[in-house]
């Protein structure tokens, strides 16, 4: 008989996410993915100014921080026909470019690492052949052997102290963990810098909206002012910081993350082998480079992929039929039509409606509805977005850029091309594409300075920013790729207020519970095979889960037409009086 | 605060070992005095309490949240600040952060909860659904109510990061579907830190945690719960645009001339007026910039209520009900009483105070930088 496991919280994510897994003859045979934690925040932006609402939406997560409000202005501007200035095309592209760059840098070294780095086993290195590992890699300077017996004697004395805070309880000694000391400690060296570094890339954010997390954007535009000629707008000061943080940036991705990515994947290959889940992949294309309409100049193409087939790519329609969402097996009202009825996002209604064990509880009915991410499918099939699905579709696109890149990754690996669909191919793919994103944002960051000196000072378009020239009703969406994969919001505008709004998001496609065919999605699917060495200690389940780099907040959500909830609470006035 | 664990190294120690020199040790000192706003010759207890505290064990909740607390608190920026919060406090439990996942992430919360009972920092990130017995959030098939009166139960104090936790900022936004509800609504026996904001600054963050392991006590609060140290001040107050709004200079539109010059914001909604925060001091992510200066209005995050006080691009004229017992201090009711009957009566008072505090709060700095250099 199988074993039922579970992994509650999964930590190193953004949200609450949990895991069931049942495990026979050493192998995880079947799998079940549960959110539990629901806010309702597109209940809550029904009824207010559509120009506001890419704040609230924001909120959905602080990790991938800017995508939310990024898709929501695309939304209200798709409804309302509102073209952006290319000046504020840019500093959005160079906006979610650094995003790329710091998300994906802090997942691989703070999110991701631990599963396959043996911090206590880097106490056993030589620094001196660490050092010797790290210049045969990369050229970033500190390399010494002296660096790096400053870094572990640091460790060495952290855990010496008996406090052993964020590494307690890790999967140190673990049979899974393969890497020599040396390696290691280059590892947690690097762990320490990248969290010293992730703080600068953002400051582009803060120049551009304000702060980070959660930086200022703007129906129509940007807010930012360009007055190269003041100290109040973006200056020549203000746009030389950008291009040096953006440079510096690369620099770090070029010499450190990736050598260590290809370093330590060299000894995970097997990885190579395990995670590979049904095999479709989508993206939704994204970074425009001729305006949000134009999908032809996008850096990264739009397309499906279907059960692995690179020779053919289906095209993404967002405004017909094609995506829908079930709640079949989420904690949600059913659809008046039945629950094996799925509902395009622009007609979605729902309420919410715990119907799980109550706390506490050891484990999900998973016969009855067991999560509060929503199922959402394309053609009714299931599909895995992400890293790896851009790059996919991109290299089915026949993209020479993206095609050069994969390439060049699998001949310095030596695997072959089915290595791609796997938990080493996801985390691959991420290394890969943070390079490519590093690169165009350069070039964005280029275009904007050539707009400017060529006399082109505008950020934002106001003319239909007055709801009187509104339209009575409007809808539209706005779609993206955000880090963690495909992004979209879906807008209803009616008499001047938002009357409908839903947010499907890359989580929701990866991490829901199964559809009313039974079809698992991506988390569930990629976990069915994967050998447990010790089911006390799943580090397994963990790699696999985290090469998604699951953002859970973003993938539970609550929209209502009706208002028809279970919570009672309808009179508050302000949230804390 | 005492451990007797003599291998645990004190602050001082540790950044002696990490290459740092016992001069930066006292600009470091130095920095946190000023920042904490306290006189000179407190300089010396900052630095004597540095160099003899051990790690203090923190646990770090998350309910219904986003994780921008976190992100934020990861982005301190000034020198060593980052490495003390990491490597100086133990921070036991953190589901953003910590290697261990499942049941081993929960035995290291016990564990701490047990050894150092009454002697942890209990910081929460997040608001509590209390809507539906509190089925709308569940870690480890424990309801969050459930683990935050638990975890409450031994901690010396409880810091509640962000508007989530101390306001119950966008998911309590009407109709609050899930009843989400502040902590301090329902732990009411112990000392509760309020760092409002969306998030909060990361300095901010991380001097607040400094205090507390300097001074082994919980720094002055407002009448609402919040240091100080950091939310005495509307953002108004301390914003650089400010006399384009004693000039009556406004920008009218996003990207107008005006605006292009940097003009107030405040008829585009700039909630500065009614917001206290530090943006305009110590500003985001090192200084670099704030939302008014990166030409967005203030949307007002760290109060009480603001996503309800909006619309955000409509100019404040009275004052909605967003602040929750009263207002911080009395001279913030008396500017922003004066504010709702118009920009031109402006209160004359208000600037004469500010420009007084900002005087003293210079001439302080300098005096501690004199004792430095000495």
């Amino acid at each position: 008989m199988a074993e039922r496991i579970v992994v509650d919280p999964v930590t190193r994510i953004e949200g609450h996410l949990r895991i069931e897994a049942e495990i026979k003859d050493g192998k995880i045979v079947d799998a079940f993915s549960s959110s539990t934690m629901v806010r309702g925040i597109e209940q809550i932006v029904k009824g207010r100014d559509p120009r506001d609402v890419w704040a609230f939406v924001q909120r959905t997560c602080g990790v991938c921080t800017t995508v939310h409000a990024l898709a929501s202005v695309r939304s209200v501007e798709d409804a309302l026909d509102i073209q952006i200035p290319p000046n504020a095309e840019m500093v959005r592209n160079i906006m979610e470019g650094t995003l790329y760059m710091h998300d994906h840098v802090v997942h691989f070294y703070h999110l991701h690492a631990l599963d396959w780095v043996d911090v206590v086993n880097a106490l056993k290195a030589d620094s001196k052949k660490t050092s010797e590992i790290a210049q045969s890699i990369s050229n970033w300077p500190k390399s010494s052997p002296g660096y790096f017996s400053d870094i572990k004697r640091r460790i060495t004395k952290f855990v010496e102290s008996g406090q052993l805070g964020i590494f307690a309880n890790g999967y140190w000694g673990h049979k899974q963990m393969k890497l020599p000391p040396e390696v290691n400690l280059l590892a947690v060296a690097h762990y320490l810098e990248a969290l010293q570094w992730q703080k600068e890339i953002v400051k582009v954010h803060t120049i551009f909206g304000g702060k980070n997390p959660h930086p200022n954007y703007l129906v129509g535009g940007m807010a930012c002012a360009i007055n190269t000629e003041d100290p109040g707008g973006i200056n020549a000061e203000r746009l030389a910081m950008v291009g040096k943080l953006i440079k510096e940036g690369k620099q770090f991705i070029d010499q450190v993350y990736i050598p260590d990515l290809l370093a330590i994947a060299s000894f995970y290959k097997d990885w190579g082998a395990i995670g590979k889940g049904f095999g479709n992949y989508m993206s939704y294309g994204d970074f425009p480079t001729n305006g949000y309409s134009d999908m032809s100049n996008f850096k990264f193409p739009q397309g499906v992929i279907l059960n692995r087939d690179l020779s053919k790519v289906h095209d993404v329609d967002h405004r017909g039929d094609q995506i829908e969402e079930f709640v079949n097996n989420s904690w949600y009202e059913n659809y008046a039509e039945g629950q094996d009825k799925g509902r395009h996002p622009w007609e979605g209604e729902t309420s919410i409606k715990y119907s799980g064990p109550k706390p506490p509880y050891e484990h999900l009915n998973v016969e009855e509805k067991y999560s509060f991410i929503k199922t959402p499918r394309w053609k009714g099939l299931p599909m895995e977005v992400g890293p790896l699905a851009r790059l996919l579709v991109g290299y089915g696109r026949g993209n020479k850029e993206i095609q050069d890149a994969v390439n060049a990754a699998l001949a310095h690996l030596d695997v072959p091309v089915d290595a791609l669909f796997s938990t080493l191919g996801r985390t691959a793919a991420r290394g890969i594409e943070t390079q490519l994103v590093a690169n165009w944002t350069q070039d964005f960051y280029n275009t904007l300075l050539n707009n400017i000196k060529n006399g082109d000072e505008r950020m934002a378009n106001t003319e239909n920013w007055e709801p009187s020239t509104w339209p009575k009703e409007a809808k539209g969406v706005g779609f993206m790729e955000a880090p963690r994969g495909a992004l979209a919001h879906w807008i209803k505008i009616k008499d001047k207020k938002t009357e409908n709004y839903q947010l499907v998001v890359p989580s929701t496609w990866n991490a829901s519970p199964r559809d009313p065919k039974g079809q698992r999605s991506a988390y569930e699917s990629t976990l069915i095979g994967t050998p447990i060495a010790d089911p006390e200690l799943p580090l397994e389940i963990i790699r696999t889960i985290h090469s998604f780099d699951p953002c859970i907040a973003c993938a539970v959500h609550l929209y209502d037409e009706h208002g028809k909830h279970i919570s009672q609470v309808q009179n508050i006035s302000s949230c804390d009086i | 605060m005492n451990y007797n664990n003599d291998v645990k190294k004190t602050y001082y120690e540790s950044i002696i070992e990490n290459g740092y020199s016992r001069r930066d040790f006292m600009k470091f000192s130095a920095f946190i005095a000023a920042y904490m706003g306290l006189e000179s010759t407190m300089i010396g207890q900052v630095a004597k309490a540095l160099e003899t505290t051990h790690r203090l064990p923190v646990i770090w909740e998350h309910f219904q949240e986003c994780t921008c607390c976190s992100e934020s608190f990861i982005r301190s920026d000034h020198p060593i600040v980052a490495d003390i919060i990491l490597d100086k406090i133990s921070l036991d439990y953190t589901l953003t952060l910590m290697a261990a996942s499942g049941h081993q992430a929960e035995a290291a919360k016990r564990e701490t909860m047990e050894k150092y009972k009454g002697e942890y920092i209990l910081c929460v990130e997040g608001s509590i659904p209390l809507g539906d017995d509190g089925n709308y959030c569940c870690i480890a098939g424990r309801s969050a109510k459930d683990l935050l009166i638990e975890a409450a139960e031994g901690a010396k104090a409880i810091i509640a990061w962000g508007s989530c936790a101390s306001n119950g900022c966008v998911q309590s936004a009407k109709p609050n579907p899930t009843k989400a509800t502040p902590i301090h609504k329902i732990i009411k026996n112990k000392p509760i830190i309020r760092v409002p904001g969306c998030p909060p600054i990361g300095e901010v963050m991380a001097g607040i945690i400094v205090h507390v392991v300097t001074f082994g006590r919980l720094p002055e609060l407002d009448r609402l719960g919040r240091p100080k140290a950091f939310y005495a001040k509307r953002v108004h107050d301390s914003c650089y645009r400010r006399p384009y709004y004693d000039a009556g200079l406004f920008a009218e539109t996003f990207d107008d001339q005006n605006a292009k010059k940097g003009y107030c914001l405040y008829k585009l909604g700039c909630k500065g007026p009614t917001t206290y925060n530090s943006c305009g001091t110590i500003k985001w992510n090192n200084g670099v910039s704030y939302p008014i200066q990166s030409g967005h209005g203030c949307i007002g995050c760290s109060e009480a209520g603001f996503w309800d006080a909006g619309p955000f691009y409509e100019r404040v004229t009275n004052i909605p009900g967003i602040r929750e017992e009263g207002v911080a201090d009395d001279f913030g009711k008396i500017a922003a009483g004066v504010l709702a009957g118009g920009i031109a009566v402006h209160a004359a008072s208000a600037a004469i105070s500010k420009r007084k505090e900002v005087a003293n709060r210079i001439k302080r700095g300098k005096s501690n930088e004199q004792n430095i250099e000495s």
